[in-house]
């Protein structure tokens, strides 16, 4: 198992590329989620105008 | 249905919520199908040892980034064309994902650089030019902050994501006009594939992953902006989400 998470030497470049890649990826999931819920609670708040802005 | 109506946010908000999740489903079955090719199936490389095994995320991201700002410039075309507020919504909802597989695309990019070429870096046309790609991706978002006012943020941003699309043949063509040290491309459309087809077959697995994912992520951002935007009109506000939240 360390041998192969070694990746011949190599295992810091590539685990850096995948691991940063799952982290940015995780962070615009996490973005979406959020920004659904404030644009739920935005558009609860706003009275009936007519929207289309 | 008519299909100008999917022109109009009401019916394109319930659309896009249908879709998204199947998207997202299918984007992380090519993910896994990708990883498991790429990390458990595929040899380790003649020359490049295991270091190799960064392409598979990185050339689909960098793919990704490139037709991400194609379709976003024809979006904007689109409205800037038709005045049509839906095509508006889609350009700006491609932006922050184009930004992430730039990203990925240059950051993954420099990690293989340095075991093959000896350099994270260098200033060289590929990787400059996809540099300026992140930062025209970041003009636009901050671009659209700066504009109070919607309807105008959605021409500039229409007016700076067509100009800037001229930097798309720049970053694909860089390897061929300029003697860069990024190679030149290893898969095209005329030629023979320069690789092993079990290497070939993980890229265009993970290539289709990132496809997926990216009309995942921008159909389930639209939704959003679709509810920023159209606040205060009466079918957003009888949407159950929406009651849910009053009450």
């Amino acid at each position: 198992m360390n041998e192969y998470l070694a990746m011949g030497g190599y295992g810091g470049y590539i685990w850096g590329a995948y691991l940063m890649s799952a982290l940015v990826i995780a962070i615009e999931v996490l973005a979406l989620r959020s920004r659904r819920r404030a644009a739920l609670r935005m558009a609860a708040a706003t009275p009936v105008d007519g929207g289309s802005r | 249905m008519k299909l100008y109506q999917l022109a109009s946010p009401a019916t394109f908000y319930p659309l896009a919520g249908r879709l998204a999740p199947w998207f997202a489903w299918v984007a992380g079955i090519f993910a896994v199908a990708g990883l498991w090719i790429g990390f458990a199936i595929a040899p380790t490389d003649f020359q490049q040892g295991e270091a190799y095994r960064i392409i598979f995320i990185h050339v689909a991201a960098a793919w990704m980034s490139m037709f991400i700002y194609l379709v976003m410039a024809f979006w904007s075309v689109l409205a800037l064309s038709f005045n049509t507020r839906l095509s508006a919504m889609m350009a700006q909802s491609l932006v922050p994902t184009g930004a992430l597989m730039t990203f990925i695309a240059l950051w993954t990019g420099a990690l293989w650089g340095k075991p093959t070429w000896g350099t994270y870096w260098a200033w060289d046309a590929r990787m400059t030019s996809e540099l300026i790609l992140l930062f025209l991706y970041f003009g636009v978002m901050a671009l659209r902050n700066a504009i109070e006012d919607p309807r105008r943020a959605d021409r500039a941003c229409a007016v700076l994501s067509i100009v800037g699309a001229v930097n798309i043949p720049i970053i694909y063509f860089s390897v061929q006009w300029w003697n860069t040290l990024h190679q030149g491309a290893s898969v095209s459309v005329t030629a023979a594939p320069k690789m092993a087809s079990i290497m070939l077959t993980g890229m265009l697995v993970m290539a289709l992953a990132a496809w997926f994912y990216a009309i995942a992520v921008a159909l389930y951002r639209v939704r959003s902006i679709i509810l920023e935007r159209e606040r205060g009109a009466a079918w957003v506000a009888a949407l159950p989400e929406t009651k849910a939240v009053k009450s």
